[in-house]
Protein backbone atom coordinates (compact mmCIF):
# COMPACT_ATOMS: atom_id res chain seq x y z
CA UNK A 1 0.00 0.00 0.00
CA UNK A 2 2.79 2.38 0.84
CA UNK A 3 3.80 1.89 -2.87
CA UNK A 4 0.83 2.88 -4.01
CA UNK A 5 0.37 5.78 -1.96
CA UNK A 6 3.92 7.43 -3.29
CA UNK A 7 2.80 6.11 -6.69
CA UNK A 8 -0.31 8.52 -5.88
CA UNK A 9 2.34 11.47 -4.82
CA UNK A 10 4.00 11.42 -7.40
CA UNK A 11 1.09 11.29 -9.91
CA UNK A 12 0.29 14.85 -8.13
CA UNK A 13 3.79 16.44 -7.46
CA UNK A 14 3.94 19.68 -8.80
CA UNK A 15 7.33 18.74 -10.54
CA UNK A 16 6.28 19.53 -14.34
CA UNK A 17 4.53 22.60 -13.48
CA UNK A 18 7.33 24.26 -11.88
CA UNK A 19 9.46 23.69 -14.60
CA UNK A 20 6.85 25.20 -16.84
CA UNK A 21 6.75 28.30 -14.64
CA UNK A 22 10.41 28.59 -14.91
CA UNK A 23 10.67 28.46 -18.64
CA UNK A 24 7.56 30.91 -18.66
CA UNK A 25 9.92 33.44 -16.95
CA UNK A 26 12.49 32.39 -18.57
CA UNK A 27 10.88 33.37 -22.40
CA UNK A 28 9.85 36.00 -20.90
CA UNK A 29 13.43 37.34 -20.21
CA UNK A 30 14.39 36.85 -23.54
CA UNK A 31 11.64 38.18 -25.23
CA UNK A 32 12.64 41.57 -23.36
CA UNK A 33 16.72 41.33 -23.86
CA UNK A 34 16.12 40.32 -27.98
CA UNK A 35 14.95 42.54 -30.52
CA UNK A 36 16.39 45.97 -32.50
CA UNK A 37 18.55 46.82 -29.49
CA UNK A 38 19.70 43.71 -27.64
CA UNK A 39 20.34 44.71 -23.84
CA UNK A 40 22.73 42.43 -21.76
CA UNK A 41 21.55 41.17 -18.69
CA UNK A 42 23.27 43.76 -16.57
CA UNK A 43 20.95 46.42 -18.18
CA UNK A 44 17.60 44.17 -18.76
CA UNK A 45 17.99 43.86 -14.31
CA UNK A 46 18.74 48.05 -13.93
CA UNK A 47 15.34 48.61 -16.18
CA UNK A 48 13.79 46.46 -14.39
CA UNK A 49 14.91 47.41 -11.45
CA UNK A 50 13.56 51.22 -12.53
CA UNK A 51 17.04 52.82 -13.10
CA UNK A 52 19.46 52.72 -16.21
CA UNK A 53 19.37 54.22 -19.70
CA UNK A 54 15.76 55.59 -19.47
CA UNK A 55 15.34 54.43 -23.42
CA UNK A 56 16.18 51.41 -22.37
CA UNK A 57 13.17 51.55 -19.94
CA UNK A 58 11.23 53.21 -22.99
CA UNK A 59 11.99 50.08 -24.88
CA UNK A 60 11.12 47.45 -22.43
CA UNK A 61 8.33 48.48 -20.38
CA UNK A 62 6.20 50.70 -22.98
CA UNK A 63 7.46 48.21 -26.31
CA UNK A 64 8.79 45.24 -25.21
CA UNK A 65 7.59 44.02 -22.15
CA UNK A 66 3.24 44.38 -23.36
CA UNK A 67 4.61 42.80 -26.57
CA UNK A 68 5.81 39.85 -24.29
CA UNK A 69 3.00 39.34 -21.92
CA UNK A 70 0.31 39.70 -25.08
CA UNK A 71 2.14 36.87 -26.89
CA UNK A 72 2.24 34.84 -23.56
CA UNK A 73 -1.62 34.96 -23.06
CA UNK A 74 -2.33 34.57 -26.09
CA UNK A 75 -0.41 31.33 -26.14
CA UNK A 76 -1.82 30.16 -23.07
CA UNK A 77 -5.76 30.96 -24.39
CA UNK A 78 -5.19 28.85 -27.30
CA UNK A 79 -3.28 25.85 -25.91
CA UNK A 80 -6.28 25.69 -23.13
CA UNK A 81 -8.98 26.02 -25.63
CA UNK A 82 -7.31 23.69 -27.67
CA UNK A 83 -7.10 21.42 -25.02
CA UNK A 84 -10.87 22.03 -23.85
CA UNK A 85 -12.43 21.65 -27.41
CA UNK A 86 -10.34 18.40 -27.79
CA UNK A 87 -12.29 16.72 -24.69
CA UNK A 88 -15.65 18.21 -25.33
CA UNK A 89 -15.59 16.64 -28.98
CA UNK A 90 -13.31 13.26 -27.65
CA UNK A 91 -11.69 13.88 -30.34
CA UNK A 92 -7.93 14.45 -29.98
CA UNK A 93 -7.46 15.76 -33.70
CA UNK A 94 -9.51 19.02 -32.60
CA UNK A 95 -8.15 22.50 -32.33
CA UNK A 96 -9.47 25.55 -31.19
CA UNK A 97 -9.95 26.55 -34.74
CA UNK A 98 -11.82 23.23 -36.07
CA UNK A 99 -15.37 24.50 -35.07
CA UNK A 100 -15.14 27.34 -37.56
CA UNK A 101 -14.45 30.04 -35.33
CA UNK A 102 -11.16 31.09 -36.35
CA UNK A 103 -12.41 31.79 -40.48
CA UNK A 104 -15.73 33.62 -39.01
CA UNK A 105 -12.90 36.23 -37.38
CA UNK A 106 -10.85 36.15 -40.24
CA UNK A 107 -14.01 36.85 -42.80
CA UNK A 108 -15.18 40.01 -40.21
CA UNK A 109 -11.79 41.33 -39.82
CA UNK A 110 -11.31 41.11 -43.60
CA UNK A 111 -13.78 43.28 -44.50
CA UNK A 112 -13.13 45.57 -42.06
CA UNK A 113 -9.49 45.49 -43.82
CA UNK A 114 -10.99 46.02 -46.93
CA UNK A 115 -13.45 48.82 -45.44
CA UNK A 116 -10.21 50.61 -44.49
CA UNK A 117 -11.13 50.74 -40.72
CA UNK A 118 -8.55 51.06 -37.98
CA UNK A 119 -6.83 48.37 -35.71
CA UNK A 120 -9.45 48.57 -33.28
CA UNK A 121 -12.37 47.87 -35.18
CA UNK A 122 -10.66 45.71 -37.15
CA UNK A 123 -10.22 43.46 -33.80
CA UNK A 124 -13.98 44.34 -33.05
CA UNK A 125 -14.74 42.71 -36.21
CA UNK A 126 -13.00 39.94 -35.59
CA UNK A 127 -14.33 39.42 -32.28
CA UNK A 128 -17.87 39.80 -33.63
CA UNK A 129 -17.38 37.55 -36.34
CA UNK A 130 -16.02 34.54 -33.98
CA UNK A 131 -18.93 34.47 -31.96
CA UNK A 132 -21.35 34.71 -34.64
CA UNK A 133 -19.57 31.88 -36.53
CA UNK A 134 -19.89 30.30 -32.84
CA UNK A 135 -23.49 30.77 -32.01
CA UNK A 136 -23.92 29.59 -36.07
CA UNK A 137 -22.43 26.30 -35.57
CA UNK A 138 -24.22 25.45 -32.14
CA UNK A 139 -27.37 26.43 -33.50
CA UNK A 140 -27.16 24.47 -36.37
CA UNK A 141 -25.32 21.67 -34.83
CA UNK A 142 -28.34 21.62 -32.34
CA UNK A 143 -30.76 21.48 -35.11
CA UNK A 144 -34.20 19.64 -34.91
CA UNK A 145 -33.06 16.46 -32.64
CA UNK A 146 -30.43 16.12 -30.07
CA UNK A 147 -26.53 17.16 -30.87
CA UNK A 148 -23.57 14.86 -30.51
CA UNK A 149 -19.78 16.02 -30.52
CA UNK A 150 -19.59 14.31 -34.06
CA UNK A 151 -22.77 16.61 -35.88
CA UNK A 152 -21.19 19.65 -33.68
CA UNK A 153 -17.77 18.57 -35.31
CA UNK A 154 -18.90 18.01 -38.90
CA UNK A 155 -20.82 21.15 -38.87
CA UNK A 156 -17.86 23.10 -38.08
CA UNK A 157 -15.44 21.04 -39.76
CA UNK A 158 -18.27 22.60 -42.98
CA UNK A 159 -18.55 25.76 -41.87
CA UNK A 160 -14.79 26.09 -41.45
CA UNK A 161 -14.56 25.50 -45.39
CA UNK A 162 -17.13 28.07 -46.19
CA UNK A 163 -14.91 30.56 -44.14
CA UNK A 164 -12.03 29.28 -46.03
CA UNK A 165 -13.76 30.02 -49.08
CA UNK A 166 -14.93 33.31 -48.38
CA UNK A 167 -11.56 33.91 -47.22
CA UNK A 168 -9.95 33.26 -50.68
CA UNK A 169 -13.06 35.30 -52.44
CA UNK A 170 -12.37 38.21 -50.34
CA UNK A 171 -7.99 38.07 -50.90
CA UNK A 172 -8.41 37.60 -54.44
CA UNK A 173 -10.87 40.69 -54.45
CA UNK A 174 -8.72 42.67 -52.35
CA UNK A 175 -5.91 45.59 -53.67
CA UNK A 176 -2.81 44.26 -53.87
CA UNK A 177 -1.82 47.26 -51.54
CA UNK A 178 -3.80 45.68 -48.46
CA UNK A 179 -2.53 42.09 -49.21
CA UNK A 180 0.30 41.59 -47.11
CA UNK A 181 -1.63 43.14 -43.84
CA UNK A 182 -4.35 41.05 -44.74
CA UNK A 183 -2.04 37.98 -45.01
CA UNK A 184 0.04 38.22 -42.11
CA UNK A 185 -3.46 38.95 -40.45
CA UNK A 186 -4.36 35.59 -41.42
CA UNK A 187 -1.36 34.07 -39.95
CA UNK A 188 -1.16 35.53 -36.83
CA UNK A 189 0.83 38.45 -36.37
CA UNK A 190 1.12 40.44 -32.68
CA UNK A 191 2.15 43.79 -33.63
CA UNK A 192 -1.01 45.33 -33.12
CA UNK A 193 -2.25 43.41 -30.12
CA UNK A 194 -2.47 46.40 -27.74
CA UNK A 195 -2.78 46.09 -24.01
CA UNK A 196 -1.65 42.44 -23.28
CA UNK A 197 -4.12 42.62 -19.97
CA UNK A 198 -7.32 41.70 -21.72
CA UNK A 199 -5.94 38.37 -22.76
CA UNK A 200 -4.11 37.50 -18.93
CA UNK A 201 -6.89 38.24 -17.07
CA UNK A 202 -9.14 36.07 -19.79
CA UNK A 203 -6.41 33.56 -19.52
CA UNK A 204 -6.74 33.91 -15.71
CA UNK A 205 -10.79 33.61 -15.22
CA UNK A 206 -10.57 30.65 -18.06
CA UNK A 207 -8.41 28.74 -15.29
CA UNK A 208 -10.29 29.93 -12.53
CA UNK A 209 -13.90 28.06 -14.01
CA UNK A 210 -11.56 25.21 -15.67
CA UNK A 211 -9.63 24.35 -13.06
CA UNK A 212 -12.48 23.12 -9.98
CA UNK A 213 -14.00 20.75 -13.62
CA UNK A 214 -10.74 19.07 -14.04
CA UNK A 215 -11.81 15.21 -12.57
CA UNK A 216 -14.88 16.05 -14.24
CA UNK A 217 -13.22 16.46 -17.46
CA UNK A 218 -11.35 13.37 -17.34
CA UNK A 219 -14.49 11.21 -16.23
CA UNK A 220 -15.85 13.05 -19.69
CA UNK A 221 -12.73 12.33 -21.52
CA UNK A 222 -14.04 8.47 -21.08
CA UNK A 223 -17.52 9.58 -23.31
CA UNK A 224 -21.01 11.11 -22.53
CA UNK A 225 -22.75 8.21 -21.01
CA UNK A 226 -19.64 6.97 -18.79
CA UNK A 227 -19.66 10.14 -17.81
CA UNK A 228 -23.41 10.87 -17.00
CA UNK A 229 -23.24 7.34 -15.24
CA UNK A 230 -20.60 8.36 -12.95
CA UNK A 231 -22.88 11.20 -11.94
CA UNK A 232 -22.22 14.57 -14.04
CA UNK A 233 -24.15 16.54 -15.41
CA UNK A 234 -22.76 16.03 -19.38
CA UNK A 235 -24.95 18.31 -21.63
CA UNK A 236 -24.90 21.61 -19.04
CA UNK A 237 -20.69 20.74 -18.70
CA UNK A 238 -20.55 20.78 -22.26
CA UNK A 239 -22.49 23.89 -23.06
CA UNK A 240 -19.71 25.57 -20.67
CA UNK A 241 -16.72 23.79 -22.38
CA UNK A 242 -18.12 25.23 -25.85
CA UNK A 243 -19.07 28.75 -24.46
CA UNK A 244 -15.69 29.04 -22.89
CA UNK A 245 -13.65 27.55 -25.53
CA UNK A 246 -15.41 29.63 -27.95
CA UNK A 247 -14.79 32.58 -25.90
CA UNK A 248 -11.12 31.95 -25.14
CA UNK A 249 -10.82 31.60 -28.56
CA UNK A 250 -12.18 34.29 -29.82
CA UNK A 251 -10.30 36.87 -27.43
CA UNK A 252 -6.72 35.32 -28.60
CA UNK A 253 -7.78 35.79 -32.71
CA UNK A 254 -9.21 39.11 -31.93
CA UNK A 255 -5.67 40.14 -29.77
CA UNK A 256 -3.27 38.18 -32.80
CA UNK A 257 -5.19 37.14 -35.57
CA UNK A 258 -5.66 32.88 -36.14
CA UNK A 259 -2.28 31.56 -35.09
CA UNK A 260 -1.93 27.80 -35.99
CA UNK A 261 -0.29 25.03 -34.21
CA UNK A 262 -0.49 25.83 -30.89
CA UNK A 263 -4.14 24.66 -29.66
CA UNK A 264 -3.76 21.68 -31.43
CA UNK A 265 -0.57 20.60 -30.27
CA UNK A 266 0.98 22.01 -27.53
CA UNK A 267 -1.93 19.52 -25.53
CA UNK A 268 -0.81 16.68 -27.43
CA UNK A 269 3.04 17.50 -26.53
CA UNK A 270 2.44 17.85 -22.99
CA UNK A 271 -0.26 14.36 -22.77
CA UNK A 272 2.68 12.53 -24.22
CA UNK A 273 4.79 13.88 -21.64
CA UNK A 274 2.17 14.22 -18.62
CA UNK A 275 -0.84 11.80 -19.10
CA UNK A 276 -4.35 12.69 -19.41
CA UNK A 277 -5.01 14.39 -16.04
CA UNK A 278 -6.78 17.62 -17.10
CA UNK A 279 -5.85 18.88 -13.32
CA UNK A 280 -2.47 18.91 -14.54
CA UNK A 281 -2.67 18.95 -18.36
CA UNK A 282 -5.09 22.60 -17.98
CA UNK A 283 -2.76 24.47 -15.99
CA UNK A 284 0.42 22.94 -18.14
CA UNK A 285 -1.16 23.91 -21.17
CA UNK A 286 -1.08 27.82 -20.48
CA UNK A 287 2.04 27.38 -18.87
CA UNK A 288 3.38 25.64 -22.48
CA UNK A 289 1.55 27.36 -24.61
CA UNK A 290 2.27 30.87 -23.68
CA UNK A 291 6.02 29.96 -23.06
CA UNK A 292 5.77 28.76 -26.76
CA UNK A 293 4.15 31.78 -28.21
CA UNK A 294 6.49 34.17 -26.46
CA UNK A 295 9.34 32.43 -27.73
CA UNK A 296 7.78 31.97 -31.01
CA UNK A 297 7.04 35.96 -31.44
CA UNK A 298 10.40 36.87 -30.28
CA UNK A 299 12.26 34.50 -32.51
CA UNK A 300 9.61 36.20 -35.23
CA UNK A 301 10.65 40.05 -35.02
CA UNK A 302 14.35 39.51 -34.58
CA UNK A 303 15.27 36.49 -37.31
CA UNK A 304 15.27 38.74 -40.21
CA UNK A 305 15.03 42.53 -38.22
CA UNK A 306 13.70 45.06 -39.24
CA UNK A 307 11.11 42.93 -40.77
CA UNK A 308 8.96 40.98 -38.91
CA UNK A 309 7.52 37.41 -40.03
CA UNK A 310 4.36 36.36 -39.04
CA UNK A 311 4.60 34.15 -35.43
CA UNK A 312 2.71 31.78 -37.20
CA UNK A 313 5.08 30.83 -39.36
CA UNK A 314 7.03 30.36 -36.05
CA UNK A 315 4.97 28.52 -33.95
CA UNK A 316 4.78 25.86 -36.40
CA UNK A 317 8.44 26.13 -37.31
CA UNK A 318 9.22 25.19 -33.72
CA UNK A 319 6.26 23.07 -33.19
CA UNK A 320 6.62 20.68 -36.19
CA UNK A 321 9.77 19.15 -35.29
CA UNK A 322 9.73 18.90 -31.88
CA UNK A 323 6.43 17.05 -31.73
CA UNK A 324 7.76 14.91 -34.10
CA UNK A 325 10.38 14.13 -31.51
CA UNK A 326 8.22 13.46 -28.81
CA UNK A 327 5.72 11.67 -31.06
CA UNK A 328 8.66 9.34 -32.00
CA UNK A 329 9.93 9.19 -28.41
CA UNK A 330 6.96 7.67 -26.82
CA UNK A 331 5.79 4.45 -26.85
CA UNK B 1 -40.40 -3.05 -1.75
CA UNK B 2 -37.21 -3.71 -4.46
CA UNK B 3 -34.10 -2.12 -4.45
CA UNK B 4 -34.32 -1.60 -7.76
CA UNK B 5 -38.14 -1.35 -9.33
CA UNK B 6 -39.86 -0.29 -12.93
CA UNK B 7 -43.60 0.84 -12.84
CA UNK B 8 -45.71 0.13 -16.38
CA UNK B 9 -41.93 1.20 -17.92
CA UNK B 10 -41.75 1.06 -22.22
CA UNK B 11 -38.65 1.57 -23.32
CA UNK B 12 -38.48 3.84 -26.33
CA UNK B 13 -36.54 2.14 -29.01
CA UNK B 14 -36.76 3.89 -32.44
CA UNK B 15 -39.30 2.29 -34.95
CA UNK B 16 -41.18 -0.20 -32.02
CA UNK B 17 -44.77 0.24 -32.05
CA UNK B 18 -45.00 -0.34 -27.74
CA UNK B 19 -44.34 -3.66 -25.67
CA UNK B 20 -45.18 -4.88 -22.86
CA UNK B 21 -44.75 -2.62 -20.00
CA UNK B 22 -42.51 -3.68 -17.16
CA UNK B 23 -43.07 -3.91 -13.69
CA UNK B 24 -40.05 -5.41 -12.68
CA UNK B 25 -38.68 -5.48 -8.80
CA UNK B 26 -35.06 -6.54 -8.81
CA UNK B 27 -34.59 -6.89 -4.70
CA UNK B 28 -31.09 -6.75 -3.05
CA UNK B 29 -29.47 -10.18 -3.24
CA UNK B 30 -31.04 -10.78 -5.91
CA UNK B 31 -29.10 -11.82 -9.59
CA UNK B 32 -31.11 -11.03 -12.84
CA UNK B 33 -30.11 -12.12 -15.94
CA UNK B 34 -31.33 -10.20 -19.60
CA UNK B 35 -32.02 -12.66 -22.40
CA UNK B 36 -33.12 -11.84 -25.71
CA UNK B 37 -31.92 -11.75 -29.63
CA UNK B 38 -30.03 -9.12 -30.57
CA UNK B 39 -31.73 -5.87 -31.15
CA UNK B 40 -34.17 -6.85 -28.40
CA UNK B 41 -33.29 -4.08 -26.39
CA UNK B 42 -31.22 -5.33 -23.72
CA UNK B 43 -28.91 -2.18 -23.19
CA UNK B 44 -31.43 -0.03 -23.99
CA UNK B 45 -32.73 -1.36 -20.94
CA UNK B 46 -30.30 -1.15 -19.15
CA UNK B 47 -29.34 2.35 -20.28
CA UNK B 48 -33.08 2.95 -19.25
CA UNK B 49 -32.58 1.40 -15.73
CA UNK B 50 -29.78 3.98 -15.29
CA UNK B 51 -31.48 6.43 -16.23
CA UNK B 52 -28.77 7.41 -19.05
CA UNK B 53 -32.38 7.59 -21.51
CA UNK B 54 -35.87 8.97 -20.92
CA UNK B 55 -38.14 5.79 -21.05
CA UNK B 56 -41.40 6.48 -23.97
CA UNK B 57 -43.79 5.69 -21.02
CA UNK B 58 -43.63 4.85 -17.32
CA UNK B 59 -41.25 5.13 -14.44
CA UNK B 60 -37.76 3.76 -12.86
CA UNK B 61 -37.69 3.41 -9.03
CA UNK B 62 -34.42 3.40 -6.93
CA UNK B 63 -35.24 2.41 -3.56
CA UNK B 64 -38.79 4.32 -3.70
CA UNK B 65 -37.51 7.28 -5.33
CA UNK B 66 -38.22 8.05 -9.06
CA UNK B 67 -35.02 8.27 -10.71
CA UNK B 68 -36.13 11.90 -12.87
CA UNK B 69 -36.46 13.19 -9.24
CA UNK B 70 -32.86 11.96 -8.33
CA UNK B 71 -29.50 14.22 -8.95
CA UNK B 72 -27.15 12.72 -11.17
CA UNK B 73 -24.59 12.19 -8.70
CA UNK B 74 -26.63 10.56 -5.89
CA UNK B 75 -27.69 8.24 -8.36
CA UNK B 76 -24.70 7.11 -9.06
CA UNK B 77 -23.44 6.69 -5.42
CA UNK B 78 -26.41 3.87 -5.77
CA UNK B 79 -26.02 2.80 -8.84
CA UNK B 80 -23.25 1.38 -11.34
CA UNK B 81 -23.26 0.45 -14.89
CA UNK B 82 -20.80 -1.72 -16.62
CA UNK B 83 -20.87 -0.67 -20.47
CA UNK B 84 -20.79 -2.52 -23.34
CA UNK B 85 -18.71 -0.28 -25.27
CA UNK B 86 -16.40 2.26 -24.64
CA UNK B 87 -14.42 4.87 -25.92
CA UNK B 88 -10.66 5.22 -25.06
CA UNK B 89 -9.78 8.42 -27.41
CA UNK B 90 -7.46 9.71 -24.59
CA UNK B 91 -4.59 7.79 -23.02
CA UNK B 92 -5.02 6.91 -19.63
CA UNK B 93 -3.52 4.25 -17.41
CA UNK B 94 -5.74 1.02 -15.57
CA UNK B 95 -5.07 2.60 -12.14
CA UNK B 96 -6.57 5.70 -13.35
CA UNK B 97 -9.44 4.40 -15.05
CA UNK B 98 -10.15 2.18 -11.95
CA UNK B 99 -10.16 5.36 -9.68
CA UNK B 100 -12.74 6.71 -12.33
CA UNK B 101 -15.53 5.29 -9.85
CA UNK B 102 -14.82 7.53 -6.70
CA UNK B 103 -15.63 10.56 -8.65
CA UNK B 104 -18.92 10.55 -7.77
CA UNK B 105 -17.65 10.81 -4.06
CA UNK B 106 -15.31 13.20 -4.21
CA UNK B 107 -16.49 17.21 -4.33
CA UNK B 108 -14.66 19.13 -6.80
CA UNK B 109 -12.20 20.52 -5.34
CA UNK B 110 -11.21 17.28 -3.40
CA UNK B 111 -7.75 15.19 -4.67
CA UNK B 112 -8.47 11.08 -4.55
CA UNK B 113 -7.11 10.10 -1.25
CA UNK B 114 -5.04 7.05 0.26
CA UNK B 115 -8.70 5.50 0.66
CA UNK B 116 -9.97 6.42 -2.96
CA UNK B 117 -6.75 4.76 -4.44
CA UNK B 118 -7.07 1.61 -1.46
CA UNK B 119 -10.36 1.18 -3.10
CA UNK B 120 -9.34 1.33 -6.31
CA UNK B 121 -6.72 -1.07 -5.57
CA UNK B 122 -8.33 -3.70 -3.96
CA UNK B 123 -11.28 -3.55 -7.17
CA UNK B 124 -8.23 -4.02 -9.22
CA UNK B 125 -6.56 -6.87 -7.19
CA UNK B 126 -10.10 -9.05 -7.36
CA UNK B 127 -10.07 -8.66 -11.23
CA UNK B 128 -6.40 -10.06 -11.34
CA UNK B 129 -5.20 -6.47 -12.86
CA UNK B 130 -2.72 -5.11 -10.28
CA UNK B 131 -0.04 -6.40 -12.43
CA UNK B 132 -1.28 -4.13 -15.21
CA UNK B 133 -2.23 -1.15 -12.78
CA UNK B 134 0.31 1.02 -15.11
CA UNK B 135 -0.52 -0.11 -18.07
CA UNK B 136 -2.09 2.29 -20.98
CA UNK B 137 -5.82 1.18 -21.95
CA UNK B 138 -4.59 1.32 -25.46
CA UNK B 139 -2.17 -2.05 -24.66
CA UNK B 140 -4.53 -3.86 -23.32
CA UNK B 141 -6.11 -7.14 -24.99
CA UNK B 142 -10.16 -7.34 -25.30
CA UNK B 143 -10.95 -8.88 -21.97
CA UNK B 144 -8.32 -7.34 -20.36
CA UNK B 145 -10.20 -4.39 -20.84
CA UNK B 146 -13.60 -5.78 -19.99
CA UNK B 147 -12.22 -6.53 -16.33
CA UNK B 148 -11.24 -2.71 -16.32
CA UNK B 149 -14.38 -1.58 -16.39
CA UNK B 150 -15.68 -4.10 -14.02
CA UNK B 151 -12.64 -2.93 -12.02
CA UNK B 152 -14.38 1.06 -11.92
CA UNK B 153 -18.13 -0.17 -11.08
CA UNK B 154 -16.44 -2.28 -8.05
CA UNK B 155 -14.33 1.14 -7.12
CA UNK B 156 -17.70 2.81 -7.43
CA UNK B 157 -19.13 -0.06 -4.78
CA UNK B 158 -23.21 0.62 -5.96
CA UNK B 159 -25.91 -0.90 -4.04
CA UNK B 160 -27.48 -1.31 -7.59
CA UNK B 161 -25.37 -3.46 -10.26
CA UNK B 162 -26.43 -3.15 -14.10
CA UNK B 163 -23.64 -5.21 -16.24
CA UNK B 164 -24.10 -5.29 -20.06
CA UNK B 165 -22.91 -8.42 -20.97
CA UNK B 166 -19.91 -8.67 -18.44
CA UNK B 167 -18.65 -11.64 -19.91
CA UNK B 168 -17.85 -10.00 -23.57
CA UNK B 169 -14.23 -11.12 -24.62
CA UNK B 170 -13.27 -13.15 -21.50
CA UNK B 171 -11.67 -16.49 -20.81
CA UNK B 172 -13.52 -19.56 -19.78
CA UNK B 173 -11.87 -18.68 -16.34
CA UNK B 174 -12.91 -14.96 -16.17
CA UNK B 175 -15.83 -15.94 -17.16
CA UNK B 176 -16.82 -17.76 -13.92
CA UNK B 177 -14.73 -15.35 -12.13
CA UNK B 178 -16.56 -12.32 -12.88
CA UNK B 179 -20.15 -13.93 -12.56
CA UNK B 180 -18.20 -15.19 -9.01
CA UNK B 181 -17.84 -11.44 -8.34
CA UNK B 182 -21.37 -10.12 -9.45
CA UNK B 183 -22.69 -13.34 -7.09
CA UNK B 184 -20.58 -12.10 -4.58
CA UNK B 185 -21.82 -8.69 -4.35
CA UNK B 186 -25.31 -9.86 -4.95
CA UNK B 187 -24.70 -11.82 -1.69
CA UNK B 188 -23.67 -8.45 0.58
CA UNK B 189 -27.21 -6.96 -0.29
CA UNK B 190 -26.56 -5.52 -3.75
CA UNK B 191 -29.30 -6.01 -6.51
CA UNK B 192 -27.50 -7.31 -9.74
CA UNK B 193 -29.14 -7.19 -13.56
CA UNK B 194 -27.24 -8.07 -16.31
CA UNK B 195 -27.25 -8.89 -19.82
CA UNK B 196 -25.93 -12.01 -21.22
CA UNK B 197 -26.11 -13.90 -24.26
CA UNK B 198 -24.77 -17.42 -22.64
CA UNK B 199 -27.74 -19.62 -21.62
CA UNK B 200 -25.91 -21.21 -19.45
CA UNK B 201 -24.28 -18.73 -17.27
CA UNK B 202 -27.65 -17.27 -17.04
CA UNK B 203 -29.07 -21.13 -15.96
CA UNK B 204 -25.80 -21.45 -13.10
CA UNK B 205 -25.75 -17.90 -12.48
CA UNK B 206 -28.47 -15.93 -12.38
CA UNK B 207 -32.09 -16.74 -10.08
CA UNK B 208 -34.27 -14.16 -11.97
CA UNK B 209 -34.82 -14.18 -15.22
CA UNK B 210 -36.23 -11.83 -18.15
CA UNK B 211 -37.01 -12.34 -21.58
CA UNK B 212 -37.13 -9.58 -24.16
CA UNK B 213 -38.76 -10.50 -27.53
CA UNK B 214 -38.00 -8.28 -30.72
CA UNK B 215 -41.58 -7.50 -30.89
CA UNK B 216 -41.09 -5.67 -27.24
CA UNK B 217 -42.99 -8.96 -25.55
CA UNK B 218 -41.18 -9.49 -22.41
CA UNK B 219 -41.67 -12.18 -19.57
CA UNK B 220 -40.05 -12.53 -16.40
CA UNK B 221 -40.07 -14.62 -13.29
CA UNK B 222 -37.98 -17.19 -11.11
CA UNK B 223 -35.07 -18.35 -13.88
CA UNK B 224 -35.90 -22.41 -13.71
CA UNK B 225 -39.51 -21.12 -14.87
CA UNK B 226 -38.05 -18.93 -17.07
CA UNK B 227 -35.42 -21.38 -18.69
CA UNK B 228 -37.55 -24.03 -20.47
CA UNK B 229 -36.39 -25.21 -24.17
CA UNK B 230 -39.73 -24.01 -25.61
CA UNK B 231 -39.60 -20.65 -24.41
CA UNK B 232 -35.87 -19.63 -25.47
CA UNK B 233 -36.55 -21.47 -28.40
CA UNK B 234 -39.08 -18.99 -29.15
CA UNK B 235 -37.06 -16.58 -27.99
CA UNK B 236 -34.28 -17.10 -30.20
CA UNK B 237 -35.73 -18.66 -33.28
CA UNK B 238 -33.20 -21.59 -32.97
CA UNK B 239 -33.74 -24.90 -31.62
CA UNK B 240 -31.96 -26.13 -28.92
CA UNK B 241 -30.98 -29.77 -26.88
CA UNK B 242 -30.78 -29.49 -23.27
CA UNK B 243 -29.14 -31.54 -20.43
CA UNK B 244 -28.48 -31.66 -17.23
CA UNK B 245 -24.95 -31.13 -15.71
CA UNK B 246 -24.08 -31.08 -12.35
CA UNK B 247 -28.12 -30.79 -11.54
CA UNK B 248 -28.36 -27.41 -13.54
CA UNK B 249 -30.06 -27.30 -17.13
CA UNK B 250 -27.20 -27.31 -20.63
CA UNK B 251 -28.66 -25.67 -23.58
CA UNK B 252 -26.95 -26.22 -26.66
CA UNK B 253 -28.05 -25.09 -30.46
CA UNK B 254 -29.04 -27.88 -32.36
CA UNK B 255 -28.16 -27.59 -36.03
Amino acid sequence: MSGARSRLSRRLRPGPLAWLVLAALLSQLIALALGSVALSPAELAAALAGDGDALHRTLLLELRLPRALAAFGTGALLAMAGALMQILLRNPLADPYVLGLSGGASVAALVAMLAGWGVALVSGAAFAGALASTLIVFGLAHGTGSWTPTRLLLTGVVMAAGWGALITFLLAVSPVERLPGMLYWLMGDLAYAGSPWPVLAVAALGLAVVLPLGRTLNVLARGGLQAAALGVAVRPLEWTLYLLASLVTAVAVTTAGSIGFVGLMVPHMLRLRLGNDQRRILPACLLAGGTLLTLADTLARTLIAPQQLPVGVITALLGVPSFLYLLYRSR
Amino acid sequence: MGALETRQLVIDIPGRAGGRPLDLRVGTGERWGVLGPNGAGKTTLLHTLAGLRAPRSGEVRLDGDPLSRLRRRALARRLGLVFQDRHDDFPATVRETALIGRHPFLSPWQQEGPEDLARAEAALARLDLTHLAERGLATLSGGERQRVSLATVLTQAPRVWLADEPTNHLDLHHQVAVMGLLAEQANRGCAVMMCLHDLNLAARWCDHVLLLYPDGEACWGAADAMLVPAALERLYGQPLTTAMVDGAPVFVPRT
